[in-house]
């Protein structure tokens, strides 16, 4: 029997793919479409045990592909069901099709995107190689709302948000974690503070739209892009979340996080981003002034206080387990009048440990 | 009863959005109806019968209407499709529609030509057929949708009209819709004028047509 986790309150121990499943359901999820594929599989499998003892209430369907499980996401949003998707890696590639609909017709689509190591078919259990692809896999330049959860805990939370970010605002909205930490299992307590955003469907029998995806006029579309486009700004405001971590402190310091200051500042998402923290704690206690930057939505990226806090350090370190593609959203945010000097370890498709982070600063 | 058409002059797909239109008026049905478009001259459909209807991607409206009718299965889920989108980069989601038997309706517009990009070979382009891909004349069999359908689900309905038989067109038409009620899987595969890239005027049109049920037998299988 599939552990009914919603029953039980306070401190749980769950893996990442559990935490998911959980999060979904509480998010008010009903419709699942997916394909299996390594390390998102059990995503699928966990939500179609809990959908076989819901009495009808979920559903879910294993489609022919990851393209197909896309645009049943889509029809069913579209009909007003919280559908969503899990994929990883070439899964991703595939997702693209559908999620470039979801941009453009502005549909609240939800993926948990498990990355795997690449190119092709790689790895697959630790990279953060889906970065560019979460945010900028379509063809155009659809906008989209990407997490990057770092403790199974934050999956859980990100998970909830996710939904409620794509039926507030109908921006497609991306869970990006890895094989690691959906495999990973750690005390948590879930919890969401909120309420779900309650869905309503596009076309009923209650509406009669004509919808298009495609215009005639080349100045109609960059109208719309230009809207799209201003949405998302006025959104990101409301969506943008990050950490900022000078190691262990008491509530008096938390409180007082703007004012302290660090020489170096790391930035690091996901699971690296947990590796990092633990990082600055060692640092710390050697003596270093080392703080770091965590951002938890990519997309839009916390630029404010990326910049905030660029202008205060002498040095930049990124880390991460791709070739560049988190250092790229950096650089792509820093304000051009920053002068910081930019270094980085960059692992793609291998993982980082507490330790290696620390002998960057000898 | 519709807007203006945005199709081509002589084109044969408004005579099939009329009659499924014709068909929920008498059904009282328009309210209930979804109408998804595939990318193609389908797509052209977009605001031309006063129903829901939305554009999809190329070879997608088969999945998509299948995720709709899964999350709102009282509303009639319509597939609108051309043989591209049905049987080269869509056959993989229709032939699983119709394995798994989903209420869905997919109407195929076979007009044996890639249409809205210029004429180029489809997987319904005939032996010896010229096109703009197949200059010197196509060299192989079409691909037989409904007869290849047929074998995936003894409970679907499945069967090939022209819109050039426009009684035969309504009948198919109502037996795939009565079908989705039923909550199986239909198909009904329809031979649609293309005079633009036959390039053929007047009765030759029907004439062109006429020829390509020589190779597309019409009937239920």
């Amino acid at each position: 029997m599939f552990m009914n986790i919603n029953m039980q309150k306070g401190k749980q121990f769950l893996t990442g793919h559990e935490v998911v499943v959980q999060a979904c359901i509480d998010a008010g999820a009903t419709h699942m479409f997916g394909y299996p594929i390594t390390p998102g599989t059990e995503i699928l499998s966990g939500w179609i045990r809990q959908a076989e003892e819901s009495g009808g209430k979920l559903h879910y369907l294993q489609t022919e592909d990851e393209i197909a499980a896309g645009f049943c996401v889509v029809g069913a949003v579209m009909a007003g069901a919280k559908a969503f998707t899990a994929t990883a890696g070439p899964g991703t590639v595939l997702m693209q099709d559908a999620m470039g609909m979801a941009d453009g017709m502005r549909l609240p689509f939800v993926a948990i995107i498990a990355q795997r190591g690449g190119p092709s078919s790689g790895t697959v259990i630790y990279s953060q190689q889906e970065v560019n692809l979460a945010i900028h896999g379509g063809n155009g330049e659809g906008l989209r709302i990407v997490f990057s959860p770092s403790t199974v805990e934050e999956l859980y939370r990100v998970t909830r948000r996710a939904f409620n970010t794509a039926w507030q605002y109908r921006f497609p909205s991306v869970v990006l974690t890895d094989g690691f930490l959906l495999k990973t299992k750690q005390d948590v307590v879930l919890d969401f503070m909120g309420e779900n955003v309650e869905p309503t469907p596009l076309v009923s029998e209650h509406t009669q739209k004509n919808i298009r995806n495609i215009y005639t006029f080349e100045q109609e579309l960059m109208d719309e892009l230009g809207k799209q486009k201003e949405d998302f700004e006025v959104m990101s405001k409301d969506v943008e979340e990050y950490e900022v971590y000078f190691g262990e402190m008491n509530n008096d310091q938390r409180t007082m996080i703007n004012e302290q200051r660090c020489e170096e500042l790391i930035i690091a998402h996901g699971i690296v981003g947990a590796a990092a923290k633990d990082a600055v704690d060692e640092l710390k206690k050697q003596g270093k002034s080392v703080g770091l930057f965590r951002p938890i939505t990519l997309s839009p990226f916390p630029k404010d206080e990326l910049n905030r806090l660029s202008k205060q350090v002498k040095r930049i370190i990124i880390v991460e387990s791709s070739m560049g593609q988190l250092r790229d959203l950096v650089k792509q945010n820093l304000d051009s009048h920053v002068d910081v000097e930019i270094d980085g370890l960059y692992k793609p498709a291998v993982g980082i440990e507490v330790e290696e982070i620390v002998q960057l600063f000898k | 009863m519709s807007k203006d058409s945005k199709f081509c002059p002589g084109c044969g797909q408004p005579a099939i959005l009329q009659t499924l239109y014709r068909i929920l008026q008498e059904q009282k049905s328009e309210e209930k109806a979804v109408l998804g478009l595939d990318i193609g001259c389908s797509l052209l459909a977009w605001d031309f019968l006063p129903i829901n209807t939305f554009q999809t991607h190329h070879g997608r409206v088969t999945a998509t209407m299948v995720g709709f009718k899964r999350a709102q299965p009282d509303l009639l889920s319509f597939a609108y499709t051309g043989d591209g989108g049905a049987y080269a980069i869509g056959l993989q989601s229709l032939l699983w529609a119709a394995k798994r038997n989903d209420p869905v309706t997919v109407i195929v517009a076979n007009n044996a030509v890639y249409a809205m990009t210029g004429g180029q070979t489809a997987p319904t382009t005939m032996r010896g057929q010229k096109t703009d891909t197949s200059p010197g004349g196509y060299e192989e069999d079409p691909m037989m949708g409904p007869e290849l359908v047929r074998n995936l689900n003894a409970k679907a309905y499945i069967a090939r009209t022209a819109m050039n038989n426009m009684k035969h067109m309504k009948e198919c038409l109502e037996k795939a819709i009565q079908a989705q009620r039923d909550g199986n899987f239909s198909m009904v595969e329809v031979l649609s004028f293309c005079p633009t890239n036959w390039r053929t005027f007047g009765p030759k049109t029907n004439e062109y047509l006429e020829r390509m049920k020589e190779h597309f037998k019409l009937g239920e299988f």
